[in-house]
């Protein structure tokens, strides 16, 4: 391995490479952002629908939730063509990404509406609030902290998910890489990089997440 | 003079810079039944578990049958023990715990087996004999096939004295046995204990039951900040304490 | 949307997907074995009393799982040649999934061993048997059937993380889905059937699991 040439061949390639990795983070910030505001939703409709729209929506989480990433990618990019909507590979492959992503903050919003305690909603009601006010006020701020944990671990899923659109030729940090590897055959060390590169990112976003975390924890 | 079933002298324990046990000296003959009370952090447990290694100790001698557990002299350093000879050692004696600690994998039979296979190098078929006879001892044998999680906690913790027992020690620990215990489940475990006492057990117990202590024992040791504070016949020791610290500690165990 | 559904297509190489199904299967089995193995040893070395083993297991994990899988399958089958490590496609795609997993159930088998009671342990010692033999016949296996629906869904997701295995154009479900796609144009049948497939096999496997489970469970 040599780490001069590596750097070297690094260094010449920065523009392209610094390119990939904005793509990424783009990529990653739609779809987490998105698949976040459309899961609340999802959560919410899965727990608070009549039984119809619980079913509707059971079935779409459970759709999502069972087909790879990758093929959801890919069928996203193939049929969203086909049935005449025009997208480019990059919005085929955030549309993709914002799905799997608002089906597994869906339940994991569902998941800890229903795990806060029953007297909780009880308590809220019988000293007046209405709907609205006991989803605000009480079960809303104890669920977003049930959630935190698990919503970072999903935001780093979807960084790493984000690679799989350099097979549908997203330039992003995978693939600017990748071409980089093409003209200098130093595969060993810059997949060593990409990866370590990811590793940076998804690192701190765990980090963050933490500090976050412990931030906004209840005292005990 | 026979060699004691257990000798400690001198011993010490520490866990890091806090000194649990300040030097301690027993000595158990055949038969003997001992029981360890005083409040808790005396240190009372930590000596218990000492006598099998599941606490080392830093200073002093645990033998049991004459031999030192755990450790040697070896040119007039201490060495550990290798973990097959400590494996061993542990075997000499039986251990009942607080938390029964059966392998909830495992039914009943299964539980008591085991020792008997893998450690005393029984056949199958000698091992579940071994087995069924000394749950039905403990009166578990109708539920022998049983799982741990199947079972009260009174029955679970006959199991657990069957299985320690029916590896044959030299000697028995008891380990609060009654603690974790509903109190109408009590009185079926300590019966179990009164048997073996009566069969010539050799038993070291740690006990808050001070009634069962008094009518069991044939020496009561009575321990305060990892000392031996008191020691004698359970006559002497429940009525007539010579320590006020034994007298406060009997008053509010409502002997 | 006027597009002419014709599955006539898709049901023609429906043999190829459900190859490709079963090797995608076979490839999650064998590697969970490995990854399982793997991933006691990295458990215990993560409990280890010694410290440089502590921080090479926990390096493992944390460098494994903020590293996407599409990263590390494309470094063994590319990069490793180069330092003379070649590999087959599949052995290749085995490999990386096994390591892949590993450092997940590492996490599942740590936290499996810390919750299990100490005095577990401490009865199998009082018994005469060896640290090992108490790993071995008591601790282990209770832990493993504590842990079961967690192995259970790592396992789920370990299927579904078989499609990437298209990438290096290993045959499996995706692969041929993708080649039944370009081959007949046929983009919306082969793209939902390729992904019912998935989410079938997967509700199955769960089923299935939740058997095993139940069969294996301690009784209580």
């Amino acid at each position: 391995m040599d780490v001069l040439q590596t750097l070297d061949a690094i260094w010449s390639a920065r523009v392209p490479i610094l390119h990939g990795l904005g793509n990424t983070i783009l990529i990653s910030l739609l779809s987490i952002v998105m698949g976040t505001i459309l899961g609340v939703v999802v959560g919410l409709l899965l727990t608070y629908g009549n039984w119809f729209v619980r079913l509707i929506v059971r079935l779409y989480s459970d759709f999502l939730r069972g087909t790879p990433v990758f093929v959801l990618i890919l069928a996203c990019f193939y049929i969203l063509s086909v049935v005449g909507i025009q997208l480019t590979a990059f919005q085929a492959g955030v549309f993709a990404l914002t799905l799997f992503c608002s089906s597994h903050v869906g339940e994991i919003v569902r998941g800890s509406l229903q795990a806060i305690p029953a007297g909780q909603t009880e308590a809220a009601k019988s000293i007046g609030l209405t709907f609205f006010g006991t989803f605000f006020s009480v079960l809303l701020p104890q669920a977003l902290r049930m959630i935190l944990p698990t919503w970072v671990n999903t935001a780093t899923e979807i960084v790493k998910a984000s690679t799989l659109l350099s097979i549908i030729g997203v330039v992003e940090l995978l693939l600017s890489v990748q071409q980089v590897i093409s003209r200098t055959y130093l595969s060993l060390e810059l997949y060593f990089f990409a990866g370590f590169v990811f590793f940076l990112v998804n690192f701190t976003i765990e980090k963050v997440g933490r500090f976050v975390e412990r931030k906004v924890a209840l005292p005990t | 003079m026979t060699v004691p079933v257990l000798e400690i002298r001198n011993l010490h324990k520490r866990f890091g810079s806090v000194e649990v046990l300040k030097g301690i000296d027993l000595t158990m003959q055949k038969s003997d039944v001992v029981s360890l009370i005083g409040a808790s952090g005396s240190g009372k447990t930590t000596l218990l578990r000492c006598v099998n290694l599941l606490e080392d100790y830093e200073e002093g001698v645990v033998a049991v049958a004459g031999e030192q557990i755990g450790y040697v002299e070896r040119n007039g350093k201490r060495v550990r023990l290798r973990e097959r000879e400590i494996a061993r050692q542990r075997a000499m004696t039986g251990m009942a715990f607080q938390q029964f600690n059966l392998f909830p994998h495992m039914s009943a039979i299964r539980n008591v087996m085991l020792g008997l296979v893998k450690t005393r190098k029984m056949s199958k078929d000698e091992a579940y004999a071994t087995a069924e006879s000394w749950l039905e001892r403990v009166g578990m044998a109708d539920r022998k096939d049983h799982y741990p999680g199947q079972l009260s906690g009174g029955q679970q913790q006959r199991v657990a004295i069957a299985r320690a027992i029916a590896m044959n020690p030299q000697l028995m620990l008891f380990d609060e046995v009654t603690s974790a215990l509903d109190p109408e489940l009590v009185g079926e475990v300590l019966s179990v204990i009164k048997g073996l006492a009566a069969d010539g057990m050799t038993m070291l117990l740690v006990t808050h039951e001070m009634q069962f202590a008094h009518d069991v024992s044939n020496k009561v040791v009575f321990m305060q900040d990892g000392r031996i504070a008191e020691e004698g016949s359970p006559d002497q020791l429940f009525y007539h304490p010579k320590s006020e610290r034994l007298a406060a500690f009997l008053k509010n165990s409502k002997f | 949307m006027d597009y002419d559904f014709n599955f006539a297509a898709v049901w023609r190489d429906f043999d190829l997907l459900l190859s490709g199904l079963g090797l995608g299967l076979v490839l999650a089995v064998v590697s969970i074995a490995i990854g399982c193995l793997i991933g006691l040893l990295a458990a215990f070395g993560m409990l280890s009393r010694h410290a440089p083993v502590r921080w090479v297991s926990t390096a493992y994990v944390s460098a494994i799982r903020n590293t996407p899988i599409l990263v590390l399958i494309l470094f063994t089958y590319f990069a490793l040649p180069q330092l003379g490590v070649r590999l087959g496609k599949i052995e290749s795609f085995i490999v990386t999934l096994a390591i892949y997993s590993g450092a997940y159930l590492t996490e599942v088998f740590r936290s499996g061993l810390v919750s299990l009671p100490p005095g577990l342990r401490e009865a199998g010692l009082t018994i005469g048997l060896t640290e090992f033999r108490t790993k071995i016949l008591i601790t282990i296996p209770v832990m493993f059937r504590n842990v079961l629906p967690a192995l259970g869904n790592n396992f789920i997701s370990l299927f579904k993380d078989t499609s990437l295995a298209a990438a290096i154009a290993v045959p499996e479900l995706t692969f041929y889905a993708r080649k039944i796609n370009v081959e007949t144009f046929r983009v919306i049948e082969t793209w939902l059937v390729a992904s019912l497939m998935y989410v079938l096999a997967c509700s199955i496997i769960a089923a299935l699991l939740r058997q095993v489970e139940a069969r294996l469970a301690i009784p209580r």
